[in-house]
């Protein structure tokens, strides 16, 4: 458009085009390039998407390109700096451990106290983070979309015990439950790499509830349609029906679930371990980096320590609900842009 | 309207008993073993003597025997005795639950003020700068997480300028009483008011922001705009009260979570509220609090869930039971 205002006669010729190429108005979308075309219309889930895009680049390739590693820890001697994983003798007289160390050229954003530096713990924190957050909504999808697709095809009985199990799921406080769940890891002494499989599983299995319903409601109104008497004349087989037929018909509202719940599983992994009780050491998780915060010295003198993890944190989150909501006005026909 | 009430509550009952048995098993499986824990200082105390502490307590049963003598005494309403506190955990909850509430509804309140005006602007003003300004904060709440904007806000309002108190609930070593100590309270509350707040409105808003799109699409409202109204009146007298169905019927499900306190956000600021209790309870094994804490929020939920079907109800006449 500001080239058009520069130059009007260009202004009078592609006005003239847009009124009188038949083409250019009759020009038939796919369902799927008309959704494409809504959404990229919409500023707030193109910033959405580019955060994302950056916040990938820097979790997984981030890791490959800092010289440094997850649990790398720094020390002293002598005014030269050695980590633990160089082979330099860490048990002779003068060495220290270089914690929280100020922002330098080596440590964009020092170390923290355990002298991790902390720019790679961030990125390690993301891999995490992202990973936590899409095998989660995985779960919650698959136990969804199955039960959902069962209980809203069958109906009656079986949809009458389906949901009443919902309703047990939904009930069952989920902050509680996963720190009992944390806890009961730390005593049985599980390896690190385990808990955070289990960590995932249970905060799967305490969260499929609402998948469950969106899909069970959905399917409701849609298999009283037409094409599925069709597909009943056709004489499909019921599984057929349900995940070949109905699911896919269910499809714009999981989308958009997934997108939403990734950002909801990230902040709830972060709550967890923002309580000690979700991403075990070492590991990194950016809610265990703003932990640190409960110490008064670094809440006051070190805000490179926190700030930035909590940062990302928000506005990863924020970016899947931007790119969520973008997505759930694209694919609503109503929504006339 | 009785009967779907009463098939409901049977449900509800229904529902109740699944969940208290799954979070009997898991609460049971806890390994903070409080006994163990309360001793361990104590060298002149044999394991015999633990022995017999456990039976007090009631650890001495497997599972499936416990949760039925659990059971059999939560029918009455008695959830027995909280570790810790060594009072009835009703009474404990009862105590905490009014500091949490007293958070919760001034948290609450200015949501309300904030989200549904807003919402409703922001809707009007569909795709314009200041939808797109409101679209976006709304949005930061939503993805705030509560921790770190205590965090923040504790750094800089407590800390960096002193404005406020850093945490806790009233000053220390002043005992102030009647007026002043509303205001000392008050004081030490609007930090974590702010945390709810801020965390909790984005939805609302964006919630009425939707409702009212849909409302204003619809056929009624072009009539109205048809037969002349002005904009103001389509928009505050026919579109306003018919985006109110939604919105009173969410709202009102939220009133029974006011109640139910918010961990994160008592534990920071070191509020004497339900949530901070039941963390603590929680580190230290106190087994029948954690029960009780459990079985008080899934009864909550089921409340709110129950509350804003019926407002459904009541506040739109369209809709039919069953």
């Amino acid at each position: 458009m500001k080239n058009v205002k520069a130059d009007p006669l260009k202004f009078k010729e592609s006005e003239l085009r847009e009124d009188t190429s038949f083409e250019g108005n009759a020009a038939i979308l796919s369902p799927t390039r008309l959704i494409l075309k809504r959404f990229f219309r919409n500023k707030l889930a193109i910033v959405g998407l580019v955060i994302l895009g950056t916040i990938l680049l820097f979790s997984i390739f981030g890791p490959m390109i800092s010289p440094y590693g997850e649990y790398e820890m720094f020390y002293t001697h002598n005014g030269k700096e050695v980590s633990n994983t160089s082979g330099y003798d860490l048990t002779q007289a003068g060495v220290s451990l270089m914690n929280k160390a100020p922002m330098s050229k080596a440590h964009w954003l020092g170390t923290d106290k355990d002298g991790f530096d902390i720019m790679t713990r961030l990125m390690y924190g993301g891999r995490i983070s992202l990973m936590i957050g899409i095998v989660v909504v995985g779960i919650e999808l698959l136990i969804g979309v199955v039960l959902g697709g069962i209980s809203g095809y069958f109906g009656k009985k079986i949809d009458m015990v389906i949901m009443r199990v919902v309703d047990v799921v939904f009930c069952i406080p989920t902050m509680p439950i996963l720190m009992i769940l944390g806890s009961i890891l730390v005593t049985i002494k599980a390896p690190q790499q385990l808990k955070i499989i289990f960590l995932m599983l249970s905060v799967g299995l305490l969260g499929w509830a609402g998948v469950t319903r969106l899909v069970r409601g959905q399917i409701l109104t849609l298999r009283e349609q037409e094409f599925m008497t069709a597909t009943e004349a056709i004489g499909l087989s019921t599984s057929r029906k349900i995940f070949k037929h109905l699911i896919p018909n269910v499809m714009p509202q999981l989308i958009v679930f997934t997108t939403l719940g990734v950002g909801d599983v990230i902040l709830l992994e972060s709550s967890l371990s923002f309580l000690g009780m979700g991403v075990p050491y070492p590991y990194a998780s950016w809610g265990k980096i703003v932990n640190l915060v409960n110490d008064p010295i670094i809440m006051t003198d070190y805000l490179n320590m926190w700030v930035p993890a909590g940062l990302l944190i928000l506005i990863t989150v924020l970016a899947f609900n931007f790119v969520g909501d973008g997505l759930r006005d694209a694919f609503d026909p109503k929504m006339k842009r | 309207m009785k009967q779907y009430v009463i098939r409901r509550l049977l449900i509800g009952i229904f529902v109740l008993f699944g969940v208290s048995v799954i979070l009997y098993s898991l609460v049971r499986l806890m390994p903070g073993d409080y006994v163990q824990n309360a001793t361990a200082g104590n060298p002149k105390i044999t394991e015999e003597m633990r022995e017999n502490m456990r039976r007090v307590y009631g650890l001495d049963t497997g599972i499936v025997e416990g949760y039925v003598k659990w059971m059999g005494k939560a029918v009455t309403g008695d959830f027995g005795n909280s570790f810790v506190y060594d009072k009835p955990v009703v009474d404990v909850i009862r105590s905490k639950m009014w500091n949490s509430f007293a958070l919760s509804a001034m948290a609450f309140v200015i949501q309300i003020l904030l989200a549904i005006p807003l919402g409703i602007i922001s809707a009007t003003k569909q795709y314009s700068k200041l939808d797109y300004t409101l679209t976006t904060f709304a949005m930061l709440g939503i993805s705030m997480p509560s921790f770190f904007l205590a965090a923040i806000l504790q750094r800089f309002f407590a800390i960096g300028l002193k404005w406020f108190p850093l945490s806790g609930m009233v000053t220390a070593r002043e005992d102030f009483e009647g007026f002043r100590h509303i205001l000392d309270v008050s004081w030490h509350y609007v930090l974590p008011v702010i945390v709810l707040a801020v965390i909790s409105t984005g939805a609302l808003m964006r919630y009425t922001r939707t409702n009212m799109l849909e409302v204003l699409n619809a056929d009624y409202i072009r009539t109205a705009r048809a037969k002349g109204l002005s904009e103001h009146k389509v928009i505050y007298t026919h579109a306003f009260r018919n985006t109110l169905i939604p919105v009173v019927t969410l709202v009102g499900g939220m009133l029974p979570s006011l109640f139910s306190g918010s961990m994160i956000t008592e534990t920071i600021f070191a509020i004497d509220g339900i949530g901070n209790t039941a963390y603590n309870c929680l580190k230290q094994g106190d087994i029948p609090l954690v029960m009780g804490f459990n079985m008080f929020l899934a009864i909550l939920t089921l409340l709110g869930t129950l509350i804003s079907d019926i407002l459904y109800a009541v506040v739109d006449p369209r809709v039919r039971y069953n």
